[in-house]
Formats: structure tokens, C-alpha cells, sequence
């Protein structure tokens, strides 16, 4: 049975890596549900966030291939309960003066954000998790959603311990 | 000491390779590469061989690397010259051939333009490399080729390319040697976990019918010693893969030869009755364990490969050992030592028995051609006797390269050389040339189909003009054999596109002619009664390449097979003749 994993990825900070796991992705055959990437407070290391629809086995499969890159760092699965997952939504949703009332009482029972307003629409800004942002959009959908744009989630694991940390990132210096 | 000169880029990829200890590149200059050329020129401690196609340096890099052990280096120049690269590039990638390529790029400021011959190859070559490099400063040529031959070598050996911008060879830099590595996601694993050791020493000698099944991993961490230490102490049987031939004495009692698609039935059964497969260095490829789902259902596996991601990847391990296939044995060895001394001796006497049945009822052998005409088997055999074990050989990929992995007795490691996973044909004369660059006082001899031959074969130019006298047998059946095999068997023999001599009453080209006109001695043989005269003379030319055209019969055909995509079980060791395991198993009963 498959199901949904979340992968922390730390790679090099370097031209071309995101190209190599996409590429990896691919050529396994592996499906990609989501993909997050950016900067982390060590200015060399990128952080990807995967998300993976797969089985068990796959996934020991996608972990070691990934790890064979050799701009890979590490790899971590976040586990659900253990961790804090958001993504981010932009929105732009037909309001006009009769029914503009109505979507602004949506976006406050969500807390999101209205970021522009038109004479006919409303741009909503909001984050969270998958269910939350899926809830959101069943509840703008009679308003009618003109353009919807999502990004990949990004999460991080719950408590003081960073993934950064016990020396992983420390470059294996070697003298040839 | 840390040495510091100044130089341009060109200098300091030229000081690099021979601080790196090159002693070869294969290679053909262009427009990108054209700075690197000029230094080259000058090195005393590098030499240049110009090959006349970029395939031919790539495989040439592979044949020395699979010779030597050590690193092959390959030079082209950008697109064409770096495209040209692909196909051996993907042939060490599936075979773990340790090779760095070298490609000029276009300049940095003209990359993605579409400037001319600009090719992506960093790109082309990402899921076929173990990794690759762009380099556009000049400052960092030194630190990655410190890195690409580190990455090539270390691990599961595995093909780098390292992509350099035309104006970085150009620039002027600091040469510094030696160089830090920046490497922070590479730390290959290679010594064993103990318990896992352990674990698998306890069911070697609890198992009653074990086979060690062992595959390339095993030459690449040049560990025949270890091995045959380990086969001895414990006492079972040995199956070597195609990547793995040499790796075990074939005149070894306990061998029982190669197992798969076209191994020895013995091997192939043992494999699947047996119950515990330790594998080591190999990778359950689909044409070793044919239809997975049925590939030895009672074994316990045993499975020690440097690479984690091959473990449990096709075949489920019980016993999964991440190490250098080197360490593995000798601390195998330890830990079954350690359980003899505890009095738990396995006892594989029944399991033996039933192993000497099936390599006795059905040994590796052939049919005479019905039509009279030559048995490419018998060629390739009188070859393998008369060459002897010390001798390096090298195969194409078809039919013959099969009969040369069955019909000659390979005594010792790293005497043979073939493309196994990708399946290269044309792989055979710019591998030998390699390899007989790396090891100049060996025999090499390629043994190459006609059709193999008439993809590379210009390679010879080179081997005549730069003095490397490698023989050649062209197993010259004037078809592409095993596709037409494939036709017999499965496809109501139409022979579609498989016929090199469409009704000529003579072979073209003139394989004797084509030698001449390369530089080399050719010769021909037509006849059983003539085989052994044509290899001795063949033996007897020493400053020259020779090619010998062996005109042999067109319906021989590789047994034994197991079909693509069927099980093991249903092994034939003739057209439409199973083994009789039921018979054997009433008469060598457990």
C-alpha cells in the first residue's frame, strides 16, 4: 500500500542539483507529489522537502539513490506527527459588492490574508497544511476561483534538535 | 609540500593528470579542447593516444581500467566530440568501470546560445555518469579532477565526467598541488558491519545447500585471493557472473561455472535450489536470475555489495552486508573460522552430490554444423587453449561473446573483459586496445563478432600507427548471430535485417583486405583442420596488430538459454530439450 513521505534533503548549494533529483525522479520511475526547495541558515546547503507517494520498499529505494548523489548531504524522513508541514496559497477569487462580504468572512474564519483587491476580485494569501489549504479552496469555490497558484510544502521537525546539526555538515576534506 | 606555480587552465589540467599518476589518455582534439592539446604535447609523463573515433577512447579507457584497476582517461573535444562519449560512458556506468572523461565545453559566456558544437553533456550524461562536473574557473580545474578521480575509483567504481569551459583552460591560474577535496555527501561505506557478518557466518554453516554466487564487485575490489580463501574454508559451490569470469579459477573443483541467461546448467540449478545465496559484488541482474518472481524461491540471501542501493533492490536480502567486496570476505573468512572453532562445520556432502549430477549430466558443449562448416564454438575454444590463461580476452557482444565466456578457462583475474550490462557492441577492439596499453607484455586478444567488428573496427589504424599489436578473431558468421538466434527461436526464423551478406557469395568487406589496409596482418581460416595453424601464426606475428577472419557457420547457436522473461526452471540446453531434473532427483535422493 502506498502511502504519503515527507523527505528533508540537504544538498550542496550548487548549480545543476535540483536538475540531478529531478532526474533521478525520474529515471527510477518515482513520482513526486510535491517539491520545496531553498536556502537554510548555512549559506552552502539547499533544503529540499519531497513529498513521495510510494511504498515502503520504493522508498528505502528513492532514500539510497538519493544518498548516491553526491551533492546529497542527507536525507531525513519527517514523520507526520513529529514535524510541522505548511504550504503556501495564493488565490485570486471573483468578489464583487454583493458577495465580497461573504469571501472576506472566509478569509478571516481561516485566518489567511487578503493580499489585493479589485473592483471584481480578491487576491488571498494563506498557509498550512494540506487539509487545511484543501478546506479553504472547497469554501471559495462557489465564489468562483479565477487563478490558483500552490507551492511545494516545507516542513520541519518539532522540538530543539536541527537536522543540520552533529557534524553532518562538516565537508569531508580529503588531500589527493 | 604543497607546490604553487603559475599557470594557465590548460597547464594546470595537464600537471593534475600527471600528479594524478596518468600515464594514458585516449583522446581526439577539437575546437573547445584545443588549449588542453597544447600542453599535452609537452607532458613527459602523459601520453596521448589519438583514436580515430571518441567511442573508440571511451571503451579504450574502460579496457585499461578493467585491466589495470587503475583509472582510464578519455579526451574529446565539445558536442560531437563529447556526444560521441555517451554510449562508453553508459557501458562503465552499468559495469562500474572506473573511467574519468574529459570534455572541452564551449565558453562560459557562450554556454546556452546554442553556440557552435555546444552540447549540454553535463546534462546528457547525468543519469549515466556517477558524476559530473562544469568547470568555468579556471582556479578549480585541479580540486575536481582530484575529485573526479576520487569519485571514479572510490566506492562502486563508476564513470566522472568533467566538462571544461574553453576560456578556463585559457585563463592563467595558481596551479596548487596537492588539493582539498570538497566532497561533503560522498562517504562511501566499505568496511562491514560485524553483526551483519556475523549473522551471515551463522548461516553458512547452518545451510545444507548454499551457493556463492559472485559478480564483478569481486574483481573491482581485487579480491580473488579473499574469495578463494573463503570458497575453501566453507567448502560450496561458486558461480561466477559474466562481470565476474577470472574471479575464480575455472578449473576449480568447486566451480561450477557461470550462471544466467547462457550459463552452465549446473549453476543456474544450483542457484535455484539452493537454500542460501551468498552474493557478493553482484547485482541479481535480470539476465542472471531470469523471471524474478521465481529466481531461487527457497534461499536465503546473503547479499554484500558496496553499493546499499543494490541491496534488496531485485532480490529481497535477509542479510544485507554494505562493504568493500574485500573486506567482506576476509571478515567473513574470520567469522566462519570463528564458528568452526565453536564445532558448527557445515556439511554440504548431500547438496555436493546433487551439484556433481547436473554439472556431469550436462556439461557445456556443442553440435558440429550440420552443413560441415566451421563450429564458432570449436575456434573460440582451440583459442582459449592455445592463448592460454595468461592471456587477456576481450569480447564483443553477441554469440561469440557468450561461447567466449563458456568455451575458454579463465585461471585468473581480470583476463577477461566484456561489456555486461549495457551490452556494447563495437566494445571489443578499442577495449583490447586499452587494455593491452595498460598491460603491454600480455596477450590480448579480441574475440569480436563481424557484426561488433564493423562498428569500431577503424581502432586498428590506431593500434598499427602507435605500435599496440593486439590479435583480433573475427568470429565471421555473416550475421548479426544472437538476433538471429533470437529470430530461430522466437520469431519463425524470418530472418528480418540479421543477414551482413544478403546472398554475396563472398563477405564484404574482405575482413583480410581491411586488415592490410589498416596496418595489420590478415588472415583467414575456413576449415576445422586449419584452426590451430591460423592462431599459431596469429601468435607468431609480435609487431604488428593481427586480425584473423574465421569464417564460420551461420546456425550455431548459444546453449544453454533460459528465454527472456521466463524462469530459471524452464532452462533448455537444446533447441526444445530441458534438463531431466525429475530423473536426477529420484536417483540422488537427500
Amino acid at each position: 500500500m502506498s502511502s504519503r513521505h515527507t523527505l528533508s534533503v540537504l544538498v550542496e548549494n550548487k548549480p545543476g542539483v535540483l536538475a540531478r533529483v529531478a532526474s533521478l525522479f525520474s529515471r527510477r520511475g518515482f513520482n513526486i507529489d510535491s517539491l520545496a526547495v531553498g536556502p537554510t541558515e548555512h549559506p552552502e546547503v539547499s533544503r529540499m522537502t519531497i513529498v513521495v507517494n510510494v511504498d515502503e520498499l520504493p522508498l528505502e529505494q528513492v532514500t539510497k539513490q538519493l544518498n548516491k548523489l553526491v551533492n546529497v548531504i542527507k536525507i531525513v524522513e519527517l514523520d507526520p506527527d513529529q514535524s510541522v508541514q505548511r504550504e503556501l496559497l495564493l488565490v485570486k477569487v471573483k468578489a464583487d459588492l454583493t458577495t465580497r462580504s461573504s469571501v472576506l468572512e472566509t478569509v478571516q474564519l481561516f485566518r489567511a490574508k487578503v493580499v489585493d483587491v479589485a473592483p471584481d476580485a480578491v487576491t488571498i494569501e494563506a498557509t498550512g497544511n494540506a487539509d487545511k489549504l484543501d478546506a479553504l479552496l472547497r469554501v471559495l469555490e462557489p465564489f468562483g476561483i479565477k487563478e490558483l497558484v500552490q507551492s511545494g510544502m516545507v516542513a520541519v521537525s518539532r522540538g530543539s534538535r536541527s537536522i543540520t546539526e552533529r557534524n553532518t555538515l562538516r565537508p569531508v576534506e580529503r588531500t589527493a | 609540500m604543497t607546490s604553487a606555480e603559475t599557470a594557465t587552465g590548460a597547464q594546470s589540467l595537464v600537471r593534475a593528470l600527471e600528479e594524478l599518476g596518468v600515464d594514458v589518455v585516449f583522446g581526439i582534439p577539437g575546437g573547445a579542447i584545443l588549449p588542453a592539446y597544447d600542453p599535452l604535447f609537452d607532458s613527459e609523463r602523459v601520453r596521448h593516444l589519438l583514436v580515430r573515433h571518441e567511442q573508440g577512447a571511451g571503451h579504450a579507457a574502460t579496457g585499461y581500467a578493467q585491466a589495470t584497476g587503475r583509472v582510464g582517461v578519455c579526451m574529446a573535444t565539445s558536442g560531437p566530440g563529447a556526444t560521441n562519449l555517451v554510449t562508453p560512458i553508459a557501458d562503465a556506468y552499468m559495469d562500474s568501470v572506473p573511467i574519468v572523461a574529459i570534455t572541452g565545453q564551449v565558453p562560459s559566456g557562450a554556454i546556452g546560445t546554442d553556440a557552435f558544437q555546444e552540447a549540454d553533456i553535463c546534462g546528457i550524461t547525468m543519469p549515466i555518469t556517477k558524476h559530473n562536473f562544469l568547470v568555468q574557473d579556471a582556479a578549480e580545474i585541479p580540486r575536481v579532477l582530484a575529485e573526479a578521480f576520487h569519485l571514479a575509483a572510490t566506492g562502486r567504481p563508476g564513470p566522472v565526467l568533467v566538462d571544461i569551459a574553453k576560456d578556463a583552460l585559457q585563463t592563467t591560474t595558481t596551479f596548487t598541488w596537492p588539493v582539498q577535496m570538497q566532497l561533503p555527501g560522498y562517504r562511501p561505506f566499505t568496511r562491514p558491519h560485524g553483526k551483519q557478518v556475523r549473522e551471515a557466518a551463522r548461516l553458512i554453516v547452518d545451510a545444507k545447500k548454499p551457493v556463492l554466487y559472485v559478480g564483478g564487485g569481486v574483481l573491482k575490489a581485487r579480491a580473488a585471493g579473499e574469495l578463494r580463501v573463503l570458497a575453501e574454508l566453507i567448502g560450496a559451490p561458486v558461480v561466477t557472473t559474466l562481470m565476474a569470469r577470472g574471479a575464480f579459477p575455472d578449473s576449480h573443483h568447486q566451480h561450477l561455472g557461470m550462471p544466467g541467461m547462457h550459463g552452465a546448467v549446473a549453476a543456474v540449478t544450483a542457484l535455484q535450489k539452493a537454500d542460501l545465496i551468498i552474493a557478493i559484488g553482484t547485482r541479481f541482474d535480470d539476465r542472471v536470475t531470469g523471471k524474478l518472481s521465481t529466481f531461487a524461491p527457497n534461499a536465503a540471501v546473503i547479499h554484500a555489495d558496496i553499493d546499499p542501493a543494490e541491496i534488496s533492490k531485485n532480490k529481497i536480502a535477509d542479510v544485507p552486508i554494505v562493504g568493500d567486496a574485500r573486506d567482506v570476505l576476509t571478515e567473513l573468512t574470520g567469522a566462519v573460522q570463528a564458528e568452526i572453532a565453536e564445532g558448527r562445520k557445515p556439511d554440504y556432502s548431500s547438496w555436493w552430490r546433487q551439484c556433481e549430477d547436473w554439472r556431469r549430466r550436462y556439461p557445456l558443449g556443442w553440435e558440429p554444423e550440420s552443413d560441415g562448416s566451421l563450429a564458432p564454438q570449436h575456434v573460440i575454444s582451440r583459442l582459449g587453449a592455445i592463448a592460454g590463461p595468461e592471456a587477456i580476452y576481450v569480447a564483443g557482444v553477441g554469440q561469440h561473446q557468450m561461447w567466449a565466456s563458456q568455451f575458454i578457462s579463465y585461471e585468473h583475474p581480470h583476463t577477461w573483459i566484456n561489456s555486461g550490462g549495457l551490452g556494447t557492441m563495437g566494445f571489443a577492439v578499442p577495449a583490447a586496445m586499452g587494455a593491452k596499453v595498460g598491460c603491454p607484455d600480455k596477450l590480448v586478444w579480441a574475440i569480436d563478432g563481424d557484426g561488433c567488428f564493423q562498428m569500431t573496427n577503424q581502432e586498428l589504424t590506431t593500434c598499427a600507427i602507435e605500435g599496440i599489436p593486439i590479435k583480433v578473431a573475427v568470429i565471421n558468421n555473416g550475421s548479426l548471430g544472437m538476433v538471429r538466434q533470437w529470430q530461430t527461436l522466437f520469431y519463425g526464423s524470418r530472418y528480418s535485417n540479421t543477414d551482413l551478406k544478403r546472398d554475396r557469395p563472398t563477405y564484404l568487406p574482405d575482413f583480410v583486405k581491411l586488415a592490410d589496409a589498416m596496418g595489420c596482418v590478415g588472415l583467414r581460416c575456413e576449415s576445422q583442420s586449419d584452426v590451430d595453424a591460423t592462431i599459431e601464426k596469429a601468435m607468431s606475428v609480435t609487431d604488428a596488430p593481427v586480425v584473423v577472419d574465421f569464417v564460420v557457420g551461420k546456425d550455431a547457436m548459444v546453449w544453454p538459454m533460459v528465454a527472456a522473461g521466463t524462469s530459471n526452471d524452464d532452462i533448455k540446453v537444446a533447441r526444445d530439450t530441458a534438463p531431466d531434473f525429475d530423473y536426477e532427483m529420484g536417483e540422488v535422493t537427500q
